[in-house]
C-alpha cells in the first residue's frame, strides 16, 4: 500500500529533520510512530501528503510516486489519504456537518461547494459516520461548542469521509485528558480494523502506543531506530530512541487488555465504498 | 516615585501621582524641549497676526450671514446629498468586491512572496495617500464629476478592507488551513471552506463601517470636483453664500448621523 | 444488512439553511446588488473615459518619473509647515479636548444639561471633516497655516474627547471615594485622582490622532489653510508632474514615518 524509501527532509535553514527514512506498510493495522520531540515524527506525517515537501526520496502509495507528482494530481492523491491532527483543526465557524462534508471537497465542484449541495451517498456516509463516532444528532451544531474528545471525533470522521486508503495520524491525543484519550484510541484501533484502513499514528506517549499500535517505529534525530511489535519494545530500545532513563516502569506488557475490542475482522472496506457499489 | 513627590503635595491627600516618565530629568527634559518646539514652530510659521485681529470680528459677521440657514435651494441641496450617498453606495460595492482578491493576495501565508508583496504595497500606497489627494489624480484623469469621487472611494474602501482581510487570514490557525489542504481541496475550495468562515463576520462588520465612512468621506471629495454634496458646499463658501454653506453643513451633519445609525443597526442586525 | 435498510435510516439530504433563511440570504444579495445598481446607473458616469484610462495613466506616469529633486528646495519649508500644523493643532486639541472630555463623561460633568453640551460638542466636532472645518477657519483668519492648524484641532477635539470621556468613564471609582475622604476639594480629586488615571489614555490618543493629522493636514491646503497642500495642488494645476511626483514621495516617508513613531511611542506607553 504506502512504501516510503530514502525520505529526506532538510529544512530551509539546514535542519536536517528525516533522513533517508524507509518502510513500507503493507496491511490495515495501526502503526505508531515514537520518537522524542523535534526526532521528526510530525515531518515525517506531513511529507507523506505533502503538507511539508520533501527533499529527496520516494513515498509510494501503491503505484503514484507522491513525492513527484504535480499539483494537481497532488491533489487527486490527498483525496487517498486522511488526516487526523493533534489540534483537531476543526472550521470552528461551520457546523459539524459541514466539516464531516469538507472531507469530500476533492470530489465534488466548487459551485456543488458552494451551495453545500453535497452528493446523496456523502450525505448518508456522513450520517453513518457520525452515529458511528457517537456524535449522533450533533450536524447542526457549530465545531466551536463542542468539547475536545467530540472534536477530535469530528476530526476522525472528517479524515474517514474521504474512504482513504490511509490514515496519517499526528498526535492525536496529545491535547485530551487520559480518559478521552483511551477513547479515541480506542476508536481509532476499531475504525482501523473495521474499514481496513492502515493508520499512521504519531504517538509521545509509549504507554498508548504499546496497547493500541500493532507495530511501532522507534524514531530519533530523522532516523528509525526501531521497527518491531508492542512487545518487541524494551527497555534497551527506548533507552536507544529516547537516551538513559529508567524505563521499567514505563512498559506494559502488552496483550490486548485494555484495547477492549471484540475482534469484528470482518473487513467491510468502508462505509463510502459501500454505500458507493450497493 | 520622584523622592522630591511630598514637599510639592498638598497636606491632607498625600497620593503618589503616577509618572509616565519616572526619571525627573528626563521628563523635565521633554517638557522644556516640547516648549521650545511650540515657540520655533509658531516663529517659523509666518502667521499674519493683523489678519487675525481681522479675523474675530469677521467670524463674528460670518455667523450673522450664516443664520437662518438658507433651504430655498432644496432641489440643489437634494441632488448633491443623494449623489454623495449613491457614490458612497457604488464605492462601497466595488470596494468590497475588489478587497477580496486583493485580502487574499495580502495574506503571506496564502500566496507566494512575490503576489504578497505586490498586494501588499498597493494596499500601503492608497492607504498612505489622503482621499482628496487621490481624488485630485482622478480629477486630471477624468475629469470633474462623480466618476473621480467614485473611484477615490473605492481605492480608499478596497485598501482598508483588504488590509482588514489581509491581517484576519494571516491570523488564522495555520492547522485549518492544513486540514482542509489535506483533504484534496482545490484553493478557490480552501477559500470557501476555510478562509470565509473565518473572514466573512468581520468582513461584513467592516464593510458596513466603511460605508458609513464612505459617506462621510463623499461630501468632501467634492471639494476638489470630485462631485457629491462637498461640491456644492465648497461652491458657496467661495460665493460667500454663508446661510446656503450652513444649511448643506447641517444637511451633512444629519446624513453622517443617519449613516452612524444605520451602520450600528445592521452590524446589530448580523450579530 | 441491505443497502435499503441504510438509505432508510440515514438522510439522504443536508441543507445547512432551511428554505426560508435560503430566500432571506438570496434577497439581501439582490437588495445589495439593487442598491449598487441603482447608485451606478443615477451617477451617470461618463465610462468612455474608461477605454483610455490606461493611457492616461501610463502617459501621466512617464511624466511624472523622474522626480524633480532641485524642487527639494522649494519643498523642504512647506512640508516642514505641514508637520507644524499637525503638531500645534494636535496639542491645541489636548489642551480643548480635556474639559470637554470631563464634561462628557458621566461621572465627572455637573449636572445633565452640562453632559449634554459636553456631547454635543464631541459629535458636531466629529461630523464635520477637516477639510470642511478648514474652509471655515480659512473664511475667519484668511489663508495660512493658522486656519490649517484650527481646522486640525476642531476635527480632533471630538476625536479625542470621546475615546478621553469613554476613559474618565471607566476609571477606578475607590481611588476617587478615597481621595475625597480626605475631604479635598474638586479641584483635588480631579488633579489625584482621576488625572492619573486617564492620563497614559490621553498620550496614547493624542499621539494616534497626530499621526492621522500629519496624513490629514498634507490637504490643508487645497482650501488653503497651509502645508504642502497649496503646493501639490499649484503643481498639479500647472502640470508639472516631475515636481508633483517628488511631493507625493515626501508625503509618502512623513506618513510612513509617522506612522512608525507613533505606533513606537504608543508600544512604549502600554
Amino acid at each position: 500500500m504506502l512504501t516510503i524509501s530514502n525520505l529526506q527532509k532538510v529544512y530551509p535553514n539546514g535542519t536536517k529533520a528525516l533522513n533517508s527514512i524507509s518502510f513500507t506498510v503493507d496491511q490495515p493495522q495501526v502503526i505508531a510512530i515514537i520518537g522524542p520531540s523535534g526526532a521528526g515524527k510530525s515531518t515525517l506525517i506531513r511529507c507523506i501528503n505533502r503538507l511539508v515537501e520533501p527533499s529527496a526520496g520516494q513515498i509510494m502509495l501503491d503505484d503514484v510516486n507522491i513525492a513527484s507528482l504535480g499539483r494537481r494530481d497532488l491533489r487527486k492523491a490527498r483525496r487517498r489519504m486522511g488526516m487526523i491532527f493533534q489540534e483537531y483543526n476543526l472550521v470552528d465557524r461551520l457546523t459539524v456537518m459541514e466539516n464531516l462534508l469538507s472531507g469530500r471537497l476533492g470530489y465534488v465542484s466548487f459551485w456543488r461547494a458552494w451551495r453545500r449541495n453535497f452528493p446523496p451517498d456523502d450525505v448518508r456516509a456522513a450520517f453513518k459516520l457520525l452515529e458511528r463516532v457517537g456524535l449522533e444528532g450533533y450536524q447542526d451544531t457549530r465545531a466551536d461548542a463542542l468539547s475536545g474528545g467530540q472534536r477530535q471525533r469530528v476530526g476522525i470522521a472528517r479524515a474517514l469521509m474521504q474512504a482513504p486508503d490511509l490514515l496519517l495520524v499526528d498526535e492525536p491525543t496529545a491535547s485530551l485528558d487520559p480518559k478521552t484519550s483511551r477513547q479515541i484510541m480506542r476508536l481509532l484501533v476499531e475504525l482501523v480494523e473495521e474499514q481496513g484502513t492502515p493508520a499512521l499514528v504519531n504517538i509521545h506517549d509509549v504507554a498508548l502506543a504499546q496497547t493500541f499500535s500493532d507495530r511501532i517505529i522507534g524514531l530519533r534525530k530523522g532516523e528509525i531506530v526501531f521497527e518491531g511489535t508492542s512487545q518487541d519494545v524494551t527497555e534497551d530500545v527506548l533507552t536507544d530512541i529516547y537516551g538513559e532513563e529508567d524505563w521499567s516502569l514505563t512498559i506494559r506488557k502488552a496483550n490486548g487488555e485494555d484495547r477492549g475490542d471484540d475482534q469484528t475482522q470482518g473487513k467491510n472496506n468502508g462505509y463510502l465504498r459501500e454505500a458507493a457499489t450497493g | 516615585m520622584s523622592p522630591s513627590l511630598p514637599d510639592q503635595t498638598p497636606a491632607p491627600p498625600r497620593w503618589n501621582r503616577l509618572r509616565m516618565i519616572e526619571n525627573p530629568a528626563l521628563r523635565y527634559g521633554l517638557l522644556c524641549l516640547g516648549v521650545v518646539y511650540i515657540i520655533w514652530s509658531i516663529g517659523v510659521l509666518e502667521i499674519n497676526w493683523h489678519r487675525i485681529s481681522t479675523g474675530i470680528p469677521r467670524a463674528g459677521n460670518m455667523f450673522v450671514r450664516m443664520v437662518p440657514p438658507d433651504f430655498t435651494r432644496w432641489s440643489l441641496l437634494v441632488k448633491g446629498v443623494l449623489e454623495s450617498v449613491q457614490m458612497a453606495l457604488a464605492a462601497s460595492f466595488f470596494g468590497m468586491l475588489l478587497a477580496i482578491p486583493l485580502g487574499i493576495c495580502g495574506a503571506v501565508n496564502l500566496v507566494p512572496k512575490p503576489v504578497y508583496f505586490v498586494a501588499r504595497t498597493l494596499i500601503i500606497l492608497s492607504r498612505t495617500f489622503h482621499e482628496i489627494i487621490i481624488a485630485i489624480f482622478f480629477v486630471k484623469i477624468f475629469g470633474f464629476g462623480p466618476l473621480a469621487g467614485v473611484l477615490t472611494l473605492i481605492v480608499a474602501s478596497t485598501s482598508f478592507i483588504s488590509k482588514m482581510i489581509a491581517e484576519d487570514i494571516e491570523n488564522m490557525t495555520p492547522g485549518q488551513l492544513e486540514a482542509i489542504r489535506a483533504t484534496g481541496a482545490s484553493f478557490p475550495q480552501l477559500l470557501l471552506y476555510c478562509i470565509s468562515p473565518n473572514v466573512l463576520p468581520r468582513f461584513l462588520g467592516v464593510s458596513i463601517y466603511r460605508l458609513d465612512a464612505n459617506v462621510r468621506h463623499s461630501t468632501v471629495v467634492g471639494i476638489v470636483g470630485a462631485g457629491g454634496i462637498g461640491q456644492v458646499l465648497a461652491a458657496t463658501f467661495s460665493r460667500y453664500d454663508y446661510d446656503f454653506s450652513l444649511a448643506i453643513l447641517m444637511a451633512i451633519v444629519s446624513l453622517v448621523f443617519l449613516g452612524e445609525f444605520f451602520s450600528s443597526w445592521v452590524r446589530g442586525y448580523l450579530r | 444488512m441491505t443497502v435499503t435498510e441504510h438509505a432508510k435510516k440515514y438522510p439522504q439530504v443536508w441543507r445547512r439553511f432551511s428554505p426560508r433563511t435560503t430566500l432571506i440570504h438570496y434577497a439581501w444579495y439582490l437588495g445589495i446588488v439593487a442598491v449598487a445598481v441603482w447608485s451606478v446607473s443615477n451617477l451617470d458616469l461618463p465610462w468612455g473615459y474608461f477605454l483610455d484610462a490606461h493611457v492616461q495613466a501610463m502617459d501621466l506616469a512617464t511624466r511624472m518619473f523622474p522626480p524633480d529633486l532641485e524642487f527639494w528646495d522649494t519643498l523642504a519649508a512647506p512640508l516642514l509647515e505641514t508637520i507644524h500644523i499637525a503638531t500645534l493643532g494636535t496639542i491645541v486639541t489636548c489642551a480643548i479636548a480635556f474639559p470637554i472630555a470631563f464634561l462628557a463623561a458621566r461621572n465627572t460633568t455637573f449636572n445633565t444639561a452640562t453632559w449634554f453640551v459636553g456631547r454635543f460638542i464631541l459629535v458636531t466636532s466629529r461630523s464635520v471633516n477637516t477639510v470642511v472645518w478648514g474652509l471655515f477657519f480659512v473664511a475667519i483668519f484668511g489663508p495660512g497655516p493658522l486656519a490649517g492648524i484650527w481646522a486640525i484641532a476642531f476635527r480632533s477635539i471630538g476625536f479625542m474627547g470621546k475615546l478621553v470621556a469613554e476613559a474618565i468613564e471607566e476609571i477606578d471609582e475607590g481611588v476617587v471615594e478615597a481621595i475625597e475622604a480626605t475631604g479635598a476639594s474638586r479641584l483635588q480629586v480631579l488633579t489625584y485622582g482621576i488625572l492619573p488615571q486617564v492620563l497614559p489614555v490621553i498620550y496614547g490618543t493624542a499621539v494616534y490622532r497626530w499621526d492621522i493629522n500629519i496624513r490629514e493636514s498634507t490637504v490643508l491646503g487645497f482650501v488653503g489653510a497651509g502645508g504642502i497642500g497649496i503646493l501639490l495642488y499649484s503643481s498639479i494645476n500647472q502640470f508639472q508632474w516631475r515636481e508633483v511626483s517628488l511631493i507625493l514621495c515626501s508625503v509618502f516617508g512623513v506618513v510612513l514615518v509617522s506612522e512608525f513613531v507613533s505606533a513606537m511611542v504608543r508600544q512604549r506607553i502600554s
